[in-house]
């Protein structure tokens, strides 16, 4: 069971999360993209082997969504990676 | 003779507290301290199991989680299964039986595999069971293997629990290293957890007559635990197995036998900021022919026994060993009066200082024993040159033997750190870390005392690897894993077979597999297969540790989270009254419990059924409708907001006005429906359906913060803040009026789809008017603290009405006959607005709404789609069970539609169901068939409503 830190909350248990799945593209306007581009906003998301982008909801504490970085093969919370927002 | 192997005085044993048991329906004593292993070897009991395929004799090999041998069933009220003996402490009436064997370890019928032990090589079951296919002859085959069956009933008392714990420092194991890390941390203020897994502390130190600064060993031991009970940082627990090191610091420890009666076992997750892992060393077998023979045994447990438990296993020894550390027991051997007949080493330079122990005893180096006589016990061992060479026949009753010590890297690695092979040490030890974590003491390959505690004096450790005899003419098998029965010549003939991993070997063979996780043989299989491929250790590589490092039951990983702890059931303050009035309590829906129906005594479900159904049809009826989630949202951008998330336009609505509407996700599927009101220019209100609250909760909340930071919207949850009484029929209106209220009730002036707030029955009350049974309904929604008093005023007021309690068998057949659509039963994963017969709630003047393009992208491809429909079936008194497949023509062929529910229609006086149908809406009146098991139902296709199409009642 991972160890999150909650930007309100601190550090808890990931048991009082909810995953929310990696930070993909933001959303596209429905109206100016092709169906292809469309069905690869919807179903296409990120899935590195290393760091990745991903969001948690602290459901069982302050109902607060936040993202952070999480090394895929080690569970480790990492910086931000150089260059990225 | 009762305790004939118990010495007269010694250990740490109380002689004053003798404790019956029984062992295979044979009674016992032992004493307070005792081991169920350590009570039987006083008790002379030398074949205490079989083994798991041959069915072999089987004696007792180790002292503690180590143990490959003997596993045992308790009876009772503890009963569990596959107990290491060494890890059951003896109490008074304890009843254990060896598993594997029928009708018992002394004569055990199974026994006839030992005759066929050559035709049951490794992988003879892939190889031979596999025409037709391999599950004809699983049953048997699993019957035969199996080990202990699981107890048939849970503990007759008391109850698992879990805890949590942080800590700066989480010490594993309370050995001399253990308690050293324990006393430097706490006495620096720090939070110390300390766990072991024995009954008490002292690791290595209980069962060797060592000395620290010249007093007994165990006396610095005292004065440490003494003075860590004394700290108020320091939690220290024996009988408590770290047995998981999980990510971020996360350790999870089993603790048995807690101070209260009532908690079974308590699994504690311990948060740890630096975790010091002084788990210690355990002895490796060796590895030659008979080595599973009862009497041969591993040295330290000998050591062990005598020591720690007054019990000599054996009258006379012979040690076998490659290292220096048999010989401190040899030495102990000798002053509790056992003779030992020589220690065999197979180094061939015995260093002096080994040998200073011993004088008196023969010593003969570079010899190896290579078979073992006796089958039920010892009798002689074969000792040989490690070169080849003659033998002779030395003659004994037990066997202790040492293959050297493997630092208990469980923990070490199961967090992830890096071991590495130490060439000195012929073993694996701690390398680099990952997490922050240390390994302290011989977990870290640190094997003497005088290394570990300041003034402790120890015997210097020396090893020559001796991973298994290799000497011409050994007859006997021999044993790599004990406990699964895998011997030499499986690994081999895995390796001949190309499986020439380590991991593969493993799986192959099954070596490593047991319940002891391979703590003895694991190396040996690991050199074994080093030695025939000719390549170093480190080559090979260990396989992988995982959690647990001791068995644990599964009560105590589940602890309290059983269903209803874990989850509570809901309740609103109606549930009282519904049990007073005979309801049949059902869960509805994210654990609320809701009343089903409500029979009258000698009333079926049916009958109870359609008597509220007629109320609500043609009286008035009355349903708790509190479960329904309720939402309040607030802010400047609440218009825009909803237009997004619901698929028709909500922004238009004015205060005091409602709507129904549809919430699709971004995939175009339908998340819920339900309806928003307006209550003033930035206040809205939405319920959505019970049981998809929380999704639609999640949604709204994962948009606002992800999505739309910026919108002014703030949501409060207020489900339960709300309850609702939902008065329902065409004398709804009297009933309202009777129970007395401000509101004007008049249709023009509160039409339906609008809200008034006011007084009912003297209460503050928020009168909704919404339907869900196509009836005129009044929603009297009221504080929670106001709910059970209203409820009990409207059954007042409507007593002379006819009115009845409504439950939710009765909400269901309402809502069919109406084609009010639920979620689960009308809509899937599949389902969009259009296929419902609801295109009118899918705008087409906004732009954009979540699930607009996924809506339009899926239909693009054009084809046909399952519908809603109705359907009669064509015998107005034939049920058709729902869920039941539509075929074309009733014909065995691929489904047509499925039928969602179906129900007895009181004012139809006939089943009626609605259906999802390919091609549905331009099917209306053909015939569909429903093929169920025997049978064909012929259906006519409808329009999916059975009552009031025009929806009249509802509005009037």
């Amino acid at each position: 069971m991972m160890l999150l830190t909650c930007p309100f909350c601190g550090k808890r248990n990931e048991s009082e999360f909810i995953y929310g799945g990696p930070v993909g593209a933001d959303r596209p306007d429905p109206n100016a993209v092709s169906d292809a581009e469309w069905v690869e906003y919807l179903t296409v998301t990120p899935n590195p082997l290393g760091p990745v982008r991903e969001k948690w909801w602290h459901a069982r504490g302050c109902g607060g969504w936040f993202a952070i970085w999480r090394d895929t093969r080690t569970h480790d919370i990492v910086e931000v990676p150089d260059g990225t927002k | 003779m009762a305790q004939s192997n118990r010495r007269a005085s010694g250990g740490r044993i109380d002689r004053n507290q003798p404790l019956q048991f029984t062992f295979n329906g044979k009674s016992y004593e032992g004493f307070k301290g005792d081991t169920l292993a350590s009570a039987l070897l006083a008790n002379g009991v030398r074949v205490t199991a079989r083994s798991f395929k041959y069915h072999r004799p089987r004696g007792i090999m180790g002292h503690g989680p180590e143990e490959p041998a003997t596993l045992v069933e308790l009876d009772g009220e503890d009963a569990s299964g596959n107990r290491p003996a060494t890890t059951v402490p003896l109490r008074d009436g304890l009843s254990a039986r060896s598993v594997n064997c029928w009708p018992s370890p002394e004569f055990d019928l199974g026994g006839i595999n030992q005759l066929f032990e050559r035709f049951l090589p490794a992988g003879f079951y892939y190889k031979t069971f596999k025409w037709p296919n391999w599950h004809l002859f699983e049953p048997s085959i699993r019957k035969a293997a199996g080990l202990a069956a699981a107890p048939a009933k849970p503990p007759a008392r008391g109850h698992f629990e879990a805890r949590n714990a942080h800590a700066d420092v989480l010490i594993a194991g309370a050995g001399p290293a253990g308690l050293q890390a324990a006393l430097e941390a706490a006495r620096a203020g720090m939070r110390v957890f300390l766990a072991d897994e024995g009954a008490e502390a002292g690791g290595s130190l209980l069962h060797r007559n060592l000395t620290i600064g010249g007093r007994p060993a165990m006396d610095w031991v005292a004065d440490a635990v003494a003075e860590l009970r004394g700290m108020e940082n320091v939690i220290h627990l024996q009988n408590a197995t770290v047995w998981a090191y999980r990510e971020h610091n996360l350790l999870i420890v089993n603790q048995r036998d807690p101070e209260q009666d009532s908690i079974l076992e308590r699994s504690w997750r311990v948060r740890a900021g630096e975790v010091v892992i002084a788990t210690g060393a355990t002895e490796r077998a060796l590895v030659f022919g008979g080595n599973d023979r009862p009497g041969v045994m591993l040295a330290s447990s000998v050591q062990a026994y005598v020591n720690r438990w007054g019990v000599t296993p054996g009258q006379r020894v012979v040690l076998f060993t490659n290292n220096n550390s048999a010989y401190a027991v040899a030495a102990d051997l000798a002053v509790a009066g056992v003779t030992v007949e020589a220690i065999l080493d197979s180094r061939n330079t015995v260093p002096k200082a080994a040998l200073d122990l011993v004088s008196g005893i023969t010593v003969r180096s570079g010899t190896v024993v290579s078979d073992v006589r006796g089958h039920k016990r010892v009798r002689a061992v074969k000792a040989v040159p490690a070169n080849g060479g003659a033998g002779t026949w030395i003659t004994c009753d037990l066997l202790a033997c040492s293959g050297g010590w493997n630092p208990t890297v469980h923990l070490w690695s199961q967090s992830r750190s890096t071991l590495r092979f130490d060439e000195e040490l012929a073993a694996f030890c701690p390398d680099q870390a990952v997490q922050s974590c240390r390994a302290v003491g011989a977990a870290a390959g640190v094997l003497t005392l005088d290394r570990i505690v300041d003034g402790g004096e120890d015997l210097t450790y020396r090893i020559e690897p001796l991973w298994r005899v290799d000497v011409p003419g050994q007859r006997g098998k021999a044993f790599l894993d004990v406990q699964n029965d895998v011997a030499v010549s499986d690994v081999h003939l895995a390796l001949r077979e190309g499986y020439d991993n380590a991991e593969h070997v493993k799986r192959y063979t099954t070596g490593g597999m047991g319940i002891d996780q391979g703590k003895t043989g694991n190396i040996n299989i690991i050199g074994t297969v080093a030695l025939q491929k000719g390549v170093p250790l480190q080559e090979v590589g260990t396989t992988t540790f995982r959690s647990p490092y001791t068995p644990v039951s599964f009560g105590a990983i589940g602890g309290l989270r059983e269903e209803t702890v874990l989850f509570p059931y809901r309740h609103t303050p109606v549930t009282q009254w519904n049990k007073d009035n005979g309801a049949v309590m059902y869960e509805a829906g994210a654990r609320w419990r809701r009343p089903g129906y409500f029979p009258k005594p000698g009333e079926d479900l049916q009958e109870a059924v359609n008597r509220e159904c007629r109320a609500v049809r043609e009286g008035v009826g009355v349903y708790d409708g509190s479960p329904l989630g309720t939402f309040e949202l607030k802010g400047r951008d609440v218009p825009q907001f909803l237009d997004f998330i619901y698929s028709n336009i909500m922004s238009s609505l004015k205060p005091g006005d409602g709507r129904y509407g549809l919430m699709l996700s971004e995939d175009g599927l339908i998340l819920d429906d339900g309806v928003a009101f307006r209550l003033d220019e930035h206040r809205w209100m939405i319920s959505t359906s019970t049981g998809h609250a929380d999704a639609v909760n999640q949604q709204m909340e994962k948009l606002l913060q992800t999505e739309f930071p910026n919108w002014q919207v703030m949501i409060t949850t207020v489900t339960s803040q709300w309850n609702n009484a939902t008065i329902c029929g065409p004398m709804a209106r009297e009933v309202m009026h009777a129970l007395g209220t401000d509101i004007d009730l008049s249709p023009e002036a509160f039409p339906f789809m609008s809200f008034r707030d006011g007084t009912v029955a003297g209460f503050p009350a928020r009168v909704v008017r919404v339907s869900f049974t196509g009836e005129l309904s009044y929603e009297v929604n009221v504080a929670p603290r106001h709910m059970a008093e209203l409820w009990g005023k409207v059954m007042e007021a409507g007593a002379p009405f006819g009115i009845l309690p409504v439950g939710s068998e009765s909400s269901h057949v309402l809502r069919v006959e109406k084609g009010f659509l639920s979620l689960g039963h009308e809509v899937d994963g599949t389902v969009d607005a259009y296929d419902l017969g609801m295109g009118w709630a899918m705008s087409k003047k906004k732009p954009d709404y979540l699930g607009k393009r996924s809506v339009a992208l899926r239909r693009s491809g054009g084809g046909t789609r399952r519908e809603l429909v109705g359907i009669l079936p064509e015998d107005p008194n034939r049920p058709i069970p729902e869920g039941a497949p539509l075929t074309p023509g009733g014909r065995k062929e691929a489904t047509d539609g499925l039928v969602t529910a179906c129900v007895w229609s009181v004012v139809n006086n006939r089943w009626v169901g609605l259906a999802l149908l390919q091609n549905g809406h331009a099917r209306q009146g053909e015939t569909a068939h429903v093929r169920v098991k025997d049978d064909v139902i012929p259906v006519t296709v409808t329009k999916p409503v059975f009552h009031d199409p025009e929806g009249k009642l509802l509005r009037s």
